[in-house]
């Protein structure tokens, strides 16, 4: 099962090489991913079109983050094919962005927002090299980009929620990738750093960049992706936001497991916005 | 600036490191000393002053040699403690270490029977490294192949390589030939038993780690950090763990002789943790650690060379206890002493805010009440009223007002009643007017009951720095012009309950 996001006739041809500015961003084929002996993503197929804002969804132990990992290569694949921008994802690293969960580190750890957002610099920095002035330039106008430039100084620990996630953003941000794979950047953050995160991501889609998100809040979605994937261990449905993300679509993917308060919610906003 | 600092810090731990040794030093210096007063037959002899010159002075070959190749372990395993701590495998080290022991048994059977020098240490050290490498191996396979977790097979692999260990050493002090008195130095140290290659040996080895550490550093700090983020970078994750993982090897390896394997762990650690709280970034705590460390190995080496029935091990760990226990309370970032400052300073803080509020609170209620005078020019605010507004008891209230009289904030008249300055005014405004932006915000944007509130911004609105409550003004709708504060959300207690005088 094969699922084309925007239906148009963007695929890639293995047989030419691909070309680096029209390539599709992501391209994943029949990739199944196992933890010892139980699988988490069954032959998950689709394909992203460039700069757009795309929206994971799906509940608890779906496999978000194990899509966006074995993406990335940090777990292996049982079978199955990722291709980004036309190539593996190993010749392509420098063209993506990541924004790892914020607690997959320990935020004690003895480094500054600064410190943390430089690390998108170290592979051009290179083997044994410093951070010199240069490259700490680079990631203050990060941090300046994400609103957050005042803290750069401080400790991480000493950040809230929200200032960690866009400390997390920038150090992605730096990179100036062409595809970005965020895990849950929304997740227990503040008003004001959310709209601050979504302006971000507006601005990268209006240069053409493609956005990858891991999202949980099924009411914001129709407002920030043009697409979404539905995720259950296996695509459930991919596609443009309007056609895809309907009540019976969330609850294949939800089952029981989408409450009947997220449903009377979902009903109450498609009444009261029916433009989506 | 923060050099300086950093400056300070280091020399402040110097001193701590050496204080005490000397302090502990010098009360027994009394004639009794010299009796022999043991209980065991480890006796400590007071030294004699001139073996004391003989080793401050360092004037013996063997004492500066000794001294010179402790110090340049303690630096080095300060350096990679610094990493192994901060990526949580401070026990790996401690597990490799036990696992050396039946290494060095082995390596010394094996070269006796082969007629060699079995005390070569060298030979005693790569045996050493061989089955360390084996305990590690085995903890990886514990840890991958089961479903016991890392602290079993730590455990695990740790007591069954030592005890293999013992098992060979009794086998080897009973051979023929060879001659094993002295092994057992590598299970508590003694660093009086290093020669000057070994020293040599030490040296080379430690600089390979120290430059290592060094170059490495920005790789290793992100390994540490953020493993997953390193990974989808491209950096070998696998291959920069087995490197630190070499490190400590190397630097066990080195120790063995000195510091002795069940102790090799304490001078990994401790060093490591007592940098921690002296600073906030990584490669000032890295330095402190590696200074830390040097000067433990150091200071205890040369106690062991006074006392040379003290084992070195054990003398180095308590030295660098010290270091750690005065770090641990006076650190300059996250000692106890600075923190419960900090607390304090906190705390009156709050109850600052707390008292300037209520005054605010009793003069906006009288405000509405008669709408004349409001403000500073407003009449002087009774004890009673004050008391009324918040749960205060008399005491602490009366110590309250007495605080913040003193800090310029109220002036006392003589019956006892307050009345705010200017400043204090100022500062009233500012405190209710965050206060109540909090308790807006929180209304708005969290679905909290506007009565449940209160309480939850009070602890907030106090450590809220100015843009945030920009950022919190640029959502809220706009309040009156002429009022400084806009209205709490909830009646107020000091507007509920008016003075009764």
């Amino acid at each position: 099962m094969s699922v084309t996001l925007d239906g148009s006739s963007t695929h890639v041809d293995s047989g030419n090489p691909p070309d680096h500015s029209t390539a599709t961003p992501l391209v994943v084929r029949d990739l199944t991913v196992a933890y010892q002996r139980k699988p988490v993503l069954w032959d998950v197929s689709f394909e992203l079109p460039r700069g757009k804002l795309v929206g994971v969804i799906g509940p608890n132990g779906a496999g978000k983050s194990t899509l966006i990992k074995a993406v990335l290569d940090l777990v292996p694949s049982a079978s199955g094919q990722v291709l980004v921008f036309g190539k593996p994802y190993r010749k392509n690293r420098h063209r993506v962005g990541y924004v790892p969960q914020r607690e997959s580190v320990d935020w004690d750890f003895p480094v500054s927002a600064v410190d943390v957002v430089a690390m998108g610099l170290y592979g051009r920095i290179g083997w044994c090299r410093p951070v010199t002035r240069k490259y700490r330039q680079l990631a203050l106008a990060a941090l300046a980009r994400v609103g957050i430039a005042e803290l750069a100084n401080r400790q991480i620990s000493h950040l809230s929620g929200g200032q960690q996630q866009r400390t997390f953003l920038a150090r992605a941000l730096v990179q100036n990738a062409d595809l970005y794979l965020m895990d849950e950047p929304f997740a227990a953050v503040d008003a004001a750093t959310e709209r601050a995160i979504v302006e971000i991501l507006h601005e990268l889609r209006r240069a053409g960049k493609t956005m990858v998100v891991v999202h949980h809040d099924l009411q914001t979605v129709p407002e920030y992706f043009d697409h979404v994937i539905l995720l259950n261990m296996r695509v459930v449905a991919a596609g443009a936001t309007r056609d895809v993300f309907t009540n019976e679509n969330l609850q294949k993917t939800y089952g029981g497991k989408l409450t009947l308060l997220d449903q009377a919610a979902e009903a109450m906003r498609r009444e009261g916005a029916p433009s989506g | 600036m923060t050099s300086v600092r950093r400056r300070l810090a280091i020399a402040l731990i110097t001193i701590a490191v050496t204080c005490p040794s000397l302090a502990i030093a010098a009360p027994g210096a009394g004639p009794a000393a010299a009796e022999h007063r043991s209980i065991t037959d480890r006796s400590v002899d007071w030294p004699t002053w001139h073996q004391w010159r003989r080793v401050l002075l360092l004037q013996d070959y063997n004492t500066r040699v000794v001294l010179l190749g402790t110090t340049l372990l303690g630096l080095a395993a300060g350096a990679v403690g610094n990493f192994t701590l901060l990526r949580k495998r401070a026990l790996m080290g401690d597990a490799l270490s036990h696992a050396t022991l039946p290494g060095v048994g082995l390596a010394f059977v094996l070269v006796t029977l082969a007629g060699g020098d079995g005390k070569s240490l060298p030979l005693l050290l790569a045996g050493a490294a061989v089955t360390g490498m084996l305990g590690l191996a085995a903890i990886l396979f514990i840890r991958n192949a089961t479903r016991l977790k890392e602290d079993a097979a730590l455990g695990i692999v740790l007591s069954v390589f030592f005890g293999a260990g013992v098992a060979v050493l009794g086998v080897a002090q009973q051979m023929k030939t060879g001659h094993a008195a002295g092994l057992e130095a590598f299970i508590y140290g003694k660093a009086a038993s290093m020669g000057a290659l070994d020293a040599e040996l030490i040296g080379i080895a430690a600089l390979i780690a120290a430059v290592v550490c060094v170059l490495l550093f920005k790789e290793l700090r992100l390994l540490c950090f953020d493993e997953a983020f390193a990974g989808s970078r491209g950096y070998p994750v696998f291959v920069l763990d087995a490197v630190l993982m070499i490190l400590v090897v190397m630097v066990t390896l080195i120790g063995l002789q000195a510091v002795g394997l069940i102790l090799m762990v304490a001078l990994l650690v401790v060093p490591a943790a007592a940098a921690r709280f002296w600073t906030e970034r990584m490669s000032t705590m890295a330095a402190i650690s590696a200074a830390i460390g040097a000067a433990s190995a150091l200071v205890g080496a040369a106690m062991s060379a006074l006392f040379p029935r003290l084992p070195s091990g054990a003398m180095i760990v308590l030295v660098a206890t010290c270091a750690f226990l005065l770090s641990m309370f006076l650190g300059t970032e996250r000692g106890v002493v600075v923190r419960t400052v900090r607390g304090r300073r906190l705390r009156k803080k709050i109850h600052r805010d707390h008292l300037l509020r209520a005054l605010y609170e009793v003069l906006e209620a009288r405000a509405a009440a008669e709408p004349v005078a409001g403000g500073e020019q407003a009449a002087p605010v009774t004890v009673a009223e004050l008391a009324s507004a918040r749960s205060w008891n008399p005491g602490q209230l009366g110590r309250l007002i007495r605080f913040a009289d003193a800090r310029g904030l109220v002036r006392t008249d003589h019956e006892g009643r307050v009345r705010l300055t200017p400043e204090g005014y100022r500062a009233a405004v500012k405190v209710t007017y965050d206060h109540r932006l909090w308790e807006l915000f929180l209304t708005h944007y969290a679905d909290i009951a506007p009565s449940q509130v209160d309480r939850g911004a009070d602890a907030i609105e106090h450590v809220l720095d100015a843009d945030m409550i920009a950022e919190l003004e640029s959502l809220l709708p706009d309040h009156e012009q002429e009022k400084p504060v806009p209205p709490s959300l909830h009646p107020t207690q000091a507007a509920a309950s008016p003075a009764t005088n």
